[in-house]
């Protein structure tokens, strides 16, 4: 056992090379001023950081976060009944909806997008179908809905598959003595399904959470860039502005926000597991 | 501990064994461009007659180019820098001067596109294409007169505009219906320049890059402000219909700009880098180019072939802008301590 341990090196050096090393640049460019090729010649500062309290930059930090608590939302209305549909789904079937879950995330997250822009877009394939049938036109791209749209499409599948593999290991035996005992489906599904799934709800959660929180490109491409979230911030200031010092400061605050709503999530699944737990022993 | 040195070894290295795999003895040029703008199979040719082998990477902005070679940790052999891109390359030292003996072509160019402003002893760049912004539009969706900067902030077509996510035409196309250089150094005017930007933003549809022409010309949108290739484009398109799409050049006066060819210090095989660039000089290569991409070339005989082939191009502002216009454009410069002022105004006007 112990030998195998050395097939993990590998891993540890690409680590350190591509995860700890860069960590440790973004966060002395966030406390530094200067040249950024000359670590030697940084001094310090905390001017970005005073950047990013100013308020408008403070604001595209709350909309990062009203959009991504949104999509989540709706990932997990639309997602948990779809989750508990294809766990109930017989085998064959069931094969089939994870396949229509996985196939699109096959093809580029970019070129998903820009397939949204086709269909969103003003002249696009959505109000051409409309005014087809003669209904008014929609007019949400570039907007905020549309972002939203996307945000919701490409991270759906990250909250279902997780809530589907919860689902589909629960006992049926605990479904078979709630229903003995006199319990309807409403209340089998609040007293053990729901609560049996909640590990499932959080991973999804987190899973979700986290790549909208962060995301770019999808507001610049369906919002038109007038919904610029954090993640294009930090992209426009490594990208076009030649700013590393801002651009690091805005990914230490993300990074910082991001660590906080996990151990959130952390303690609500621990909390949870505990009261399955208890509910065991009674 | 153990483990940990053991870690750090390996990393080590590693870090030490990673420049050293460039050594190769095999040349491969490692070309940086624009997107879309360069008729792939030149490149084929260039590999044919020469046997040099090309690694063919693109950009979509001078800023991003720019982040990218100062950064530093990359070896690019040829890249394509615009104008005022050129003199902050210059400025910042990031190019090495070129060795016309290994460029004869340049002979060819156009003694108009030699000594400008931006390399004014010719020491670095070599011009590659040519052409200005102005405002792309659908004569169907758009009654009054474009020629003019003012539509972009006509309220009558609001949704409808798309503005450059670029910082240079944005705070360019807004100081210039001012009335001001698009190079400006005022603080006033600047202020001024991102005041109405930020008036314009509720009449603009979406801040896009190169997505502006597809929306365009797909109906979605009436007027957005772009390069004029991208309406050479759609003129040239052989498949599709877009008569109805029409490009005009503000007669205020626009953005003039010049592509150019430099080699980075990081270049790693000079020589044959200049070959690349004399390559792309010659005339019939430089006109197969011109007329896929869509540009004017500033090769004077690829240019007289277009005008054998298709004399009416000449006839449209896109690929021929009048030369009263011409007289009283910008050509960028570059911004020096400015730069980081245009940035921030602009980064406020996107984020408001």
């Amino acid at each position: 056992m112990k030998r195998m341990r050395i097939l993990a090196y590998p891993y540890s050096v690409w680590m350190a090379i591509f995860i700890v090393v860069p960590l440790i640049l973004v966060f002395l460019y966030s406390f530094t001023e200067g040249d950024i090729r000359n670590l030697a010649q940084l001094k310090f500062s905390t001017r970005s950081y005073e950047r990013v309290s100013e308020p408008i930059y403070l604001k595209v930090i709350v909309n990062s976060f009203i959009l991504a608590t949104l999509s989540t939302l709706f990932c997990l209305a639309l997602g948990y009944p779809v989750a508990m549909i294809v766990a109930r789904a017989n085998p064959k079937v069931r094969s089939m909806l994870l396949m229509f879950l996985i196939v699109p995330m096959w093809m580029n997250f970019l070129l998903r997008t820009y397939a949204w822009m086709s269909i969103l877009s003003p002249n696009g394939f959505l109000n051409r179908l409309l005014e087809f049938f003669g209904l008014p036109r929609l007019e949400i791209m570039p907007g905020k809905t549309a972002v939203l749209l996307g945000m919701i499409y490409n991270f759906l599948p990250f909250m279902i598959l997780p809530i589907y593999t919860v689902l589909s290991k629960i006992d049926k035996q605990y479904l078979e003595a709630a229903s003995d005992l006199g319990a309807n489906k409403t209340r089998t599904f609040f007293k053990i399904i729901l609560p049996l799934s909640i590990p499932g709800v959080v991973s999804g959660i987190t899973m979700v959470f986290l790549p909208a929180v962060s995301t770019f490109v999808i507001s610049g491409l369906l919002g038109g860039g007038k919904t610029p979230l954090i993640g294009d911030l930090i992209e426009q200031q490594f990208m076009w502005e030649g700013n590393w010092h801002f651009g690091s400061s805005l990914s230490i605050i993300l990074m910082v926000m991001i660590l906080i709503s996990m151990a959130i999530m952390s303690r609500i699944d621990r909390d949870g597991k505990q009261d399955e737990n208890g509910h065991a022993k009674a | 501990m153990k483990k940990i040195l053991v870690v750090i070894t390996i990393t080590a290295l590693l870090a030490m064994a990673l420049p050293m795999s460039g050594c190769g003895e095999k040349v491969v040029l490692n070309i940086f461009n624009w997107g879309e703008y360069i008729d792939e199979s030149l490149l084929d040719l260039f590999e044919e007659r020469t046997g040099i082998s090309i690694n063919y990477k693109t950009y979509d902005t001078n800023e991003t180019m720019l982040a990218k070679l100062e950064a530093g940790g990359s070896s690019y052999d040829v890249v394509f820098p615009s104008d005022y891109a050129v003199s902050e390359m210059i400025r910042k030292d990031l190019l090495l001067p070129l060795d016309f003996d290994n460029i004869p072509n340049f002979k060819y160019v156009d003694e108009r596109f030699k000594n400008l402003e931006y390399d004014p002893e010719n020491k670095y760049s070599v011009p590659y294409f040519w052409g200005t912004i102005g405002i792309l539009y659908n004569k169907n969706m758009v009654d009054d007169p474009a020629d003019t900067w003012e539509i972009l902030w006509n309220p009558e077509y609001a949704g409808q505009i798309l503005m450059k996510k670029d910082v240079r035409d944005a705070m360019g196309a807004a100081l210039k219906r001012l009335g001001y250089s698009m190079n400006s150094r005022n603080d006033e005017e600047l202020q001024q320049a991102q005041q109405a930007l930020m008036e314009q933003r509720k009449l603009v549809a979406g801040y896009y890059g190169d997505e502006i022409k597809d929306l365009i010309a797909n109906g979605d949108a009436a007027i957005g402000l772009t390069y004029s290739g991208d309406f050479m484009e759609l003129y040239w398109d052989e498949e599709a219909d877009f008569s109805h799409i029409d490009f005009v050049v503000p007669r205020e006066g626009t953005n003039m700009w010049f592509d150019t060819m430099v080699i980075p210090k990081s270049c790693r095989y000079k020589k044959e880098a200049e070959m690349f660039i004399n390559f792309m000089l010659d005339p019939d290569v430089a006109y197969q180019n011109a007329v896929t991409i869509g540009y004017p070339s500033p090769v004077t005989e690829a240019l007289e072939m277009i005008r054998e082939e298709d004399p009416e191009v000449f006839e449209l502002d896109a690929f021929w802008p009048d030369d009263e216009i011409i007289s009283i454009s910008d050509v960028y410069v570059d911004l020096g301590d400015y730069k980081s002022i245009y940035n921030q105004l602009w980064t406020e006007v996107l984020v408001d």
